[in-house]
This record gives C-alpha cells, sequence and structure tokens, in this order.
C-alpha cells in the first residue's frame, strides 16, 4: 500500500516567511531591542546589569555632568578671557589649605553656595597651591579638559588606526606589507618616551598647552587599534557573507564600511574605553612632567605639578595631590570599569569569531 | 625555526631605519631657526650670527641630506677628517648635562640600571605568584580581592601613587626617603677606600663589606621599586589570572586529574606552562617597560638616573638629550621584542608553524 503524501500548496508569500509554514517562530523583538537590534541590546543589558559596570557607568556621567556645569559649580571670574586659567587669590607662594577665605580677585560666588552652605564668603574648597591658585576651580574645569583630551585622542587614534587596519587588511600584498611596516615602526617606541619627546618638540611651537601632548598622544597611539581591526578584517574576508557581497557587486568601500566593520567592532570598543582613561591619565603625566598645559591651567596634572616644590612637606599640603590625584584615579577607574565589562560580554564572542 | 629567527633579523635593519627616520623627522618639525637653538650653547646675539650657524650647520638643506649628515656625519673642514654622526656616537651634545649626550647617558645610566635590576625579580616573581593563587582560588574572596586590587592598581597614575607613598612614607613617617644614599653614606662612598667595582651601589657596597651603605641604598631604593612595581603586578596579575583559568579549563586538566595526580603536580605540571606562554611575552615587555615608569619615578624620588635626565630634559626643552635617549631606548626596544618573539616561538610550537 503506497501513501500519497499530499503536497502542500505553498504561497509565494510563504517562501519568504519560512518559520510560520514550519510551524514555529523566531523569538520575536519588542521595543528597545527591535529598535537597536538584539547584538547592541545584549551589550546594553550586559552593562547595565553587572554591578561594576553601573559603577564606572555612574562615574562617567558625573564627570561629564561636572564638566557640563563647570561654570555654575565653579563660576569663571567675570573678566577672564579663558575660563580654563584658574583665578589666583594673590601671588604668595605658600600653600593654603582647604577651608582658607578667598580675600583677592574673588571670583563670582555660585549660587547654591549659600544654600548649601549658609556662609557669605567664598572659600577655597579644596585650598590653593603655590602661587593661590584654587584647587577646587582646577578640579572642576579640570574634568572639562580630561574628557576633551580624552575623547579627542581616543575618537582620532580609532579613526586613524581604523582606515590604516582596514586598508591594509582589505587589500591586502604590498600595502599591507608597507603600512605594517610603518606601524611596527611606531610601535618600537616606548609610548611615554616618545610622547614625551614630540610634545617636548611641539612645545616651541604651540607653545605649552593642550595641544603638544594631545598631537603626540594622536600620533602615537594609533597602532594599536591599526592591528586589532587588521587581525579581525583579515578573519572576517574570508566569510561567506563577505564572499556574497562580492559576488553581489558591493563595491569596496560599502563592503568595508557597512558589512565588515559592523562585525569587526567589538574589539575596537572594548579598546576604545580603556583608551578614554589611559589617554587622559598619560596627558596627566605629561603636564606634571612639564611638557603639556601651561602653569595656571585647569588640569588636574598640571595642578599636582605644584606639588613637586613641596615635597618635604605633602603631609601639611597634602591637598595638592590628594584633590586632583582623586579625580584622576576615578576617572580612569570608571572607565576602566566600562572596558571591563565590556570585556566580559564580548569575549565569548571574540572567542567565537576567532574560531 | 631558524627561517623564523632570520627572517626576523632580516626586518630588523628595516624598523632600525625608520626608526631613525622618524627621531630625525621629528627634529625637522621645527623651523631652522629653532633648530639652530639646539646646535649651540650660547643664545646668538646678532643676526648674522643666527645665519652663520645656520649656513655652518646646514640647517635649511633638504630632508634627506640633513639625514644623512646626522647620521654619518660630516667632514671637518679644518682637518679633513670625518668627524660626528649617529653611527659615530655623536649624539649631540646636551645643554642640561653640560657634556655629549652620550657620556650625559652613561654617566647615568648605572643608577637606573640599578633600579631595573632590584626591580625586576619581585615584579615577575609576585605579580605571576598573585594571578596563579587568583586563578586557583576562583571566584573566592582572595579571587575577588585581586581583581579588586588589579582594577585600582590599573587605574592609578603612577605619579599620584609616587607622590602618596612619598607623602606617607618620607614626610609623615620619615622612614624611606628619596634620593639615592643618604649624605653620610655618600661621603662614604666617594672616599677613596670605597673601590667601584660595578657602580652599582648596592653590589658595590657588598663588596666592599659596609653592610650599613648596602642598607642605606636599599632603604633608598624601596619607594621607586614599589612604585613601579605595582602597575606592572596589576597588569601581570589580570594576564596570569585568566590565562591560568583558561589552561585550568582544558581538557587535559581532568585526565591528569583522573589519572589520579595530586592536584599539586596537576596544577605544577600541567597547567602552569601552557598558562604561562603568554605571560613570558608580557613580562619580557614588562622589562622593558620598565624604561617609561622610570621617567616619572625618577624625577619624583629625585633619584639620579636616565628617566630624570630625560625628563628634565624635556621640561627645559633640550631636545638633544631627550631625542638620543629615545633613539637608544627605541633600539633596546626592537631587540628585546626580537628576543621575546624568539622566545615565543621557541617555547609555542603552534606559533613556529603557523
Amino acid at each position: 500500500m503506497t501513501e500519497t503524501v499530499s503536497a502542500q500548496k505553498v504561497s509565494r508569500e510563504a517562501l519568504f516567511r519560512p518559520e510560520e509554514q514550519a510551524g514555529w517562530r523566531l523569538r520575536e523583538l519588542h521595543g528597545l531591542e527591535r529598535l537597536i537590534g538584539a547584538e547592541w541590546y545584549r551589550v546594553l543589558r550586559g552593562l547595565f546589569t553587572n554591578i561594576l559596570s553601573v559603577a564606572g557607568l555612574i562615574i562617567v556621567t558625573s564627570f561629564i555632568l561636572a564638566a557640563a556645569f563647570a561654570p555654575v559649580l565653579a563660576p569663571p571670574l567675570r573678566v577672564a578671557a579663558d575660563p580654563y586659567l584658574i583665578p589666583r587669590d594673590g601671588f604668595g607662594p605658600e600653600p593654603k589649605p582647604p577651608g582658607t577665605v578667598w580675600t583677592r580677585g574673588v571670583p563670582p560666588i555660585p549660587f547654591w553656595y549659600k544654600a548649601v552652605t549658609g556662609k557669605d564668603e567664598w572659600v577655597h574648597l579644596m585650598g590653593t597651591a603655590s602661587g593661590q591658585f584654587d584647587i577646587y576651580y582646577g578640579v572642576v574645569w579640570g574634568s572639562r579638559t580630561a574628557l576633551f583630551a580624552g575623547l579627542v585622542i581616543t575618537s582620532a587614534t580609532v579613526a586613524i588606526g581604523l582606515i590604516i587596519g582596514s586598508l591594509a587588511a582589505f587589500y591586502g600584498s604590498w600595502l599591507d606589507d608597507l603600512l605594517m611596516r610603518i606601524t611596527e615602526i611606531f610601535m618600537a617606541f616606548p609610548f611615554l618616551l616618545a610622547a614625551l619627546t614630540l610634545s617636548a618638540i611641539l612645545v616651541p611651537k604651540f607653545g605649552r598647552s593642550i595641544w603638544p601632548p594631545t598631537i603626540a598622544l594622536i600620533i602615537f597611539g594609533w597602532t594599536r587599534y591599526a592591528r586589532v581591526i587588521r587581525g579581525e578584517i583579515l578573519s572576517a574576508k574570508e566569510r561567506d557573507y563577505v564572499l556574497a557581497g562580492r559576488v553581489v557587486g558591493v563595491r569596496d568601500a560599502r563592503l568595508i564600511i557597512r558589512h565588515i566593520l559592523p562585525n569587526t567592532i567589538y574589539p575596537i570598543l572594548v579598546l576604545a574605553s580603556f583608551n578614554v582613561g589611559d589617554a587622559v591619565v598619560t596627558f596627566s603625566a605629561l603636564s606634571f612632567l612639564g611638557v603639556g598645559t601651561q602653569i595656571g591651567y585647569a588640569d588636574w596634572g598640571q595642578i599636582i605639578s605644584f606639588a613637586r616644590d613641596w615635597i618635604m612637606s605633602l603631609d601639611t599640603h597634602w591637598y595638592i595631590i590628594v584633590f586632583p590625584g582623586l579625580s584622576l584615579i576615578v576617572f580612569g577607574l570608571g572607565w576602566n570599569l566600562i572596558g571591563d565589562a565590556l570585556r566580559d560580554i564580548l569575549d565569548p564572542r571574540m572567542r567565537s569569531t576567532r574560531g | 625555526m631558524t627561517a623564523f629567527i632570520i627572517r626576523r633579523l632580516l626586518q630588523l635593519p628595516i624598523t632600525v631605519f625608520g626608526v631613525t627616520v622618524l627621531i630625525f623627522g621629528m627634529t625637522m618639525v621645527l623651523s631652522p631657526i629653532e633648530r639652530s637653538a639646539l646646535y649651540v650653547r650660547d643664545f646668538p646675539h646678532t643676526e648674522g650670527a643666527l645665519e652663520g650657524i645656520i649656513r655652518r650647520y646646514g640647517l635649511d638643506d633638504p630632508f634627506h641630506v640633513q639625514y644623512w649628515r646626522w647620521l654619518v656625519g660630516r667632514t671637518d673642514p679644518e682637518t679633513g677628517g670625518k668627524v660626528g654622526g649617529v653611527l659615530r656616537g655623536d649624539l649631540g651634545f646636551s645643554r642640561t648635562g653640560r657634556q655629549p649626550v652620550i657620556d650625559h647617558i652613561l654617566h647615568r645610566l648605572p643608577a637606573s640600571l640599578e633600579l631595573a635590576l632590584w626591580s625586576v625579580v619581585p615584579i615577575i616573581g609576585i605579580g605571576i605568584w598573585l594571578g596563579i593563587i587568583a586563578a586557583i582560588n576562583h571566584n573566592r574572596l582572595i579571587d575577588q580581592v585581586a581583581r579588586v586590587f588589579s582594577i585600582i592598581g590599573w587605574s592609578f597614575p603612577t605619579f599620584v601613587f609616587a607622590l602618596l607613598v612619598l607623602m606617607i612614607f618620607y614626610a609623615k613617617l620619615h622612614l624611606l626617603p628619596p634620593g639615592r644614599l643618604s649624605d653620610w653614606a655618600t661621603q662614604v662612598a666617594m672616599s677613596p677606600e670605597f673601590h667601584r667595582y660595578t657602580q652599582l651601589n648596592t653590589i658595590d657596597a657588598l663588596l666592599n663589606l659596609r653592610l650599613d651603605i648596602f642598607w642605606d641604598a636599599l632603604r633608598h631604593l624601596i619607594l621607586p621599586i614599589i612604585t613601579l612595581c605595582y602597575i606592572q603586578w596589576a597588569m601581570l596579575l589580570r594576564l596570569t589570572r585568566s590565562s591560568m583559568l583558561e589552561a585550568l579549563r582544558q581538557d587535559y586538566m581532568t585526565t591528569a586529574r583522573a589519572k589520579g595526580l595530586a592536584e599539586r603536580t596537576v596544577i605544577n605540571r600541567h597547567a602552569l606552562p601552557n598558562a604561562l606562554i603568554p605571560v613570558v611575552t608580557v613580562g619580557g615587555i614588562t622589562i622593558v617597560n620598565l624604561v617609561n615608569g622610570a621617567v616619572i619615578t625618577e624625577t619624583i624620588f629625585n633619584y639620579p638616573g636616565v628617566g630624570r635626565a630625560v625628563a628634565m630634559a624635556a621640561q627645559t626643552l633640550d631636545v638633544l638629550t631627550v631625542l638620543g635617549f629615545v633613539l637608544l631606548s627605541s633600539v633596546l626596544f626592537i631587540v628585546a621584542n626580537l628576543l621575546i618573539d624568539v622566545m615565543y616561538a621557541f617555547l609555542d610550537p603552534r606559533v613556529r608553524l603557523g
């Protein structure tokens, strides 16, 4: 006895929605997940459920808020041209402890001060450094400098590294060799030393400002990204979706930007979030060594460099180091926590793409 | 294996050449007038003197001419012989050191070498040990503490840590002073009875059988060593821990345990050698990275080494000293990386054959 299996009538629409015909469905996406895609939703969920990464996000957000509201938290001198120059309470060399009353060149008192403390006189909330620079002002406006330096340096290094790495990986052969030789030459320098050198060379050109260390850190910082993205693209090049794209006739640039990069960008994200913290720390180190911002600029490293003259009496002048130092540490910590959490989220994925 | 080494050795001159071009290119960022300041000891008083300097040193010649002259030297017009040039060891004159750059660096090298030598064993030994302990006690209290230490250590900038530590142990407690030797010890070390064999204070003190000088030198070294160490500990801890966790997960561990071996043997003979392969390469870079950390550490602790000389030169814009040191340390870096790669290939057959 033969059994005939009646062929199901397959409509044209059914060809494009196989899951409905087969009697099962793919998981439906709702709300945010549907908006940004399942991949990014997974990343966001990982970031917001891990307690350490939430702490990191809170820290970074606080710094962004402090930077945004800097004129409110620490109002600049009314007649000052540049709010990044710290106001000075006279010119005395002896640093004053926190709580000293502000006597000369007093900037406008913030509106919240009377409400919070009930006092009329503006005091140095964190003390002063040599030359009577207000440390509190420096720390608050220094967060702007730090965010600027961190974000500019990281974006520039990532952009340069991405371009060079993807060109090298995608086109291969002599271009790859040439670009990788150049990368090796830049990587042959000990990083801090090279940045110090270039910064010192650029100071006669730009004067002591934020630009010598920023440019120096960008020029020696892109190599890491170039290598990583090159490795990722080299392994992605052999994948089916790339071959399919080529067969269909997608142009090279479009293939790289719209197809390969979104799949290979994840290690770059991890490195970039670590890099923001590292860039700010190295930037401060260069300012501390004297080849960065000028004296009196609102930059954490620059304020700490005042402590170099007072090493013998650091226990009385502890506030010169502790307040800006704490800001630096917490800033770096926030970005490191985020980077760590990102790496934990993306690690199994990275392991699978490497297989 | 030999082919690998030969291939790497052939790439070496190209990289070194590229490094010299880049270093020289950095000076060319400045204009001829700014660069003339690097070649003279006093400022020129007249316009004509400035022109004379530019013409004499050829500071407005094309790039490749100047580069070649910098590399191999020029013919001295008076004697007719070849003089100067990087290949002959002439790195210029150091304004801060008031002597040729190469002498300035060599004079201060023993101090930095002493610091580096005394740091290597603590860094690698304690760093790896902490990582192993954390991995073995995965997710227990020790592991959590170690992870917190690693994250905080990584975020702590070197100069902030150094200043804090100096504040606590020197300004407050007067226990561990900055500098290299106390005054009385310097007097003894300068005297003719104290024979100098190695220029390293600790070794010389032992060889001269002066334990008090040895302890004094060591007392001055403790804080800089800890400053150099802690950030390397943070990095080595994390790397060793993750590498060890990876190794502990492997199938051969189950096999070893199934064979009935003691846990200690299982870890030491099977997990550890495989876990240490990436750590070994990073350990090599750590040693070379002592150069980086040393710049800030020596500056803060007033330790008279090469790092402090470079930092002071950078601050006063004495470019030639900084460039000379960068050139030497870059070449050292390249050679060290080559050795590390060879060692890595030796340890891990997959790299050789892949």
